[in-house]
């Protein structure tokens, strides 16, 4: 039997879903740290870029950011942090994977203020509305398709690096790749595949979903600025 | 001498030491020598394969589409499901390592290429059109150098986020300083071990991305004095 058979019987094979550990499990864990991770980011890249983009200062030290996070290996952060103050276990795989959350959030979150049509701006301090409101009523409303822009991207690259948290078992679906080359390559090569294809079929599927969810927040004229966002954010990834 | 001792009885578990640093320079230069030698092999290949990708999707417009879609497609896949995926078929071993951060890497650089590549103005082309210059020769001569800057930041990516990327090799054995971090945090959570994995890998990403913008500066003389 070839490795690709072999993932298909183990994957047909239910206990491998159901029993403790096995894939309903692990998927579980996976999507609640995802969750936590994203979450942790966007409480503290959004407002922090937004304020960033609304006094338009920072633009360096956003870029700096999403430099230094790209040169971290996700492996140091998910070693160290458990030796740090916050201890073994899920809070320090969330930090850990929150880290790598920011650079886009950030980014988009800046630039989306930053990109808001200066006029709209000028017309809104006319109308005698305070910085705090012009933010609130006028940048942030204009700033949405960014902002979604940067929540997928993040969220795409949290649920594909949570997948490392196996490496200090951290749980998630890594953990069953991880287990199938713990085995011989002969013997676990199936099961090495079949956990690639659920971490990477998860990974799509996010992105898919979120895609969705972004078409969904955007209000219509702001469409033509969203497909923008989507190449701005496509740069932010890549760290440009 | 009481100080000396009380030193040995509890050597503790500091973040750096320089005791380990000593004591372990042969494995701590063979991984770092490893994988500078992964990265550069990998984004070598990584370039030398998209830099036609990128020109094809150039010249024949409807393969940009195709590339750039599954480019992206390529680049949401985790990195540790890449390796699942090949692992079984190249084996244990390096190959498995380069083969994963090249494809990385090639999506980064086949996607920058091609930006620079799409910023060449029209009135250039138009220029270079009149002036008799041929498909191959106005490549060559007016748009691949135009397109450098893009290019070079691509690439300078790519090996930034390979440096970070040769860790998860530890998956197959090969990891280079990753190696050093995975064995530090399984042989009793030793931080200076990792600390030092953690720091030479840094230290490697930012001394490659120094070199290779100073080779960008070199080889893009008109563009010095305007803007770094």
């Amino acid at each position: 039997m070839n490795p690709v058979q072999q993932a298909v019987v183990w994957l047909n094979d239910p206990l491998n879903w159901t029993n403790p550990g096995g894939i309903l499990d692990r998927l579980g864990e996976h999507l609640s740290m995802s969750a936590l991770a994203v979450l942790l980011g966007c409480l503290v890249a959004w407002p922090i870029g937004l304020w960033l983009g609304h006094t338009g200062r920072g633009g360096g030290l956003v870029l700096l950011v999403s430099n230094v996070t790209l040169a971290i290996p996700t492996l140091a952060l998910l070693t160290i942090l458990p030796l740090t103050f916050l201890g073994f276990g899920r809070p320090a795989v969330v930090v850990a994977l929150a880290v790598f959350a920011v650079p886009p959030l950030l980014a988009n979150a800046y630039t989306g203020v930053r990109q808001a049509d200066p006029e709209a701006r000028d017309a809104a301090r006319g109308m005698g509305l305070s910085g705090g409101q012009v933010l609130r009523r006028v940048e942030l409303p204009l700033a949405v398709p960014y902002l979604a822009a940067g929540f997928r991207t993040a969220a795409v690259q949290v649920v594909a690096t949570a997948a490392l948290a196996s490496f200090v078992n951290g749980g998630g679906l890594g953990q069953i790749i991880r287990a199938g080359f713990g085995l011989d390559i002969a013997a676990g090569g199936g099961q090495i595949i079949a956990g690639g294809v659920l971490v990477a079929g998860l990974s799509l599927l996010v992105e898919g979903a979120l895609a969705l969810v972004e078409r969904a927040v955007t209000p219509r004229p702001l469409r033509r600025a969203r497909r923008v966002a989507n190449r701005r954010a496509a740069d932010a990834t890549a760290g440009v | 001498m009481s100080l000396h001792l009380s030193y040995r009885a509890a050597p503790g578990n500091p973040w750096f030491s320089w005791q380990y640093v000593r004591d372990n320079s042969d494995t701590i230069l063979a991984a770092l020598r490893e994988h500078t030698w992964l990265t550069a092999r990998a984004v070598l290949i990584a370039a030398l394969v998209a830099l036609p990708l990128a020109v094809a999707a150039y010249w024949f417009r409807s393969l940009a589409g195709p590339i750039l879609a599954l480019t992206g497609v390529l680049y949401t896949v985790p990195s540790l499901a890449l390796f699942a995926f090949l692992a079984p078929y190249l084996g244990i071993g390096a190959i498995t390592v380069l083969t994963v951060v090249a494809l990385y890497a090639l999506l980064v650089i086949v996607r920058n290429a091609l930006a620079g590549l799409n910023q060449v103005p029209p009135e250039v082309r138009e220029a270079a059109e009149g002036m008799g210059y041929g498909r191959w020769g106005r490549l060559f001569r007016i748009e691949l150098p135009l397109a450098l800057p893009g290019i070079l930041t691509g690439v300078r990516l790519a090996t930034v986020s390979t440096v970070a990327l040769v860790t998860v090799g530890v998956v197959v054995g090969r990891g280079g300083l990753g190696q050093l971090i995975f064995a530090g945090f399984q042989n009793n959570f030793y931080k200076a071990q990792i600390m030092t994995g953690t720091v030479l890998c840094v230290l490697l990403a930012l001394v490659l991305d120094l070199i290779l913008a100073g080779v960008g500066r070199v080889l893009t003389p008109w563009l010095r004095g305007r803007n770094s």
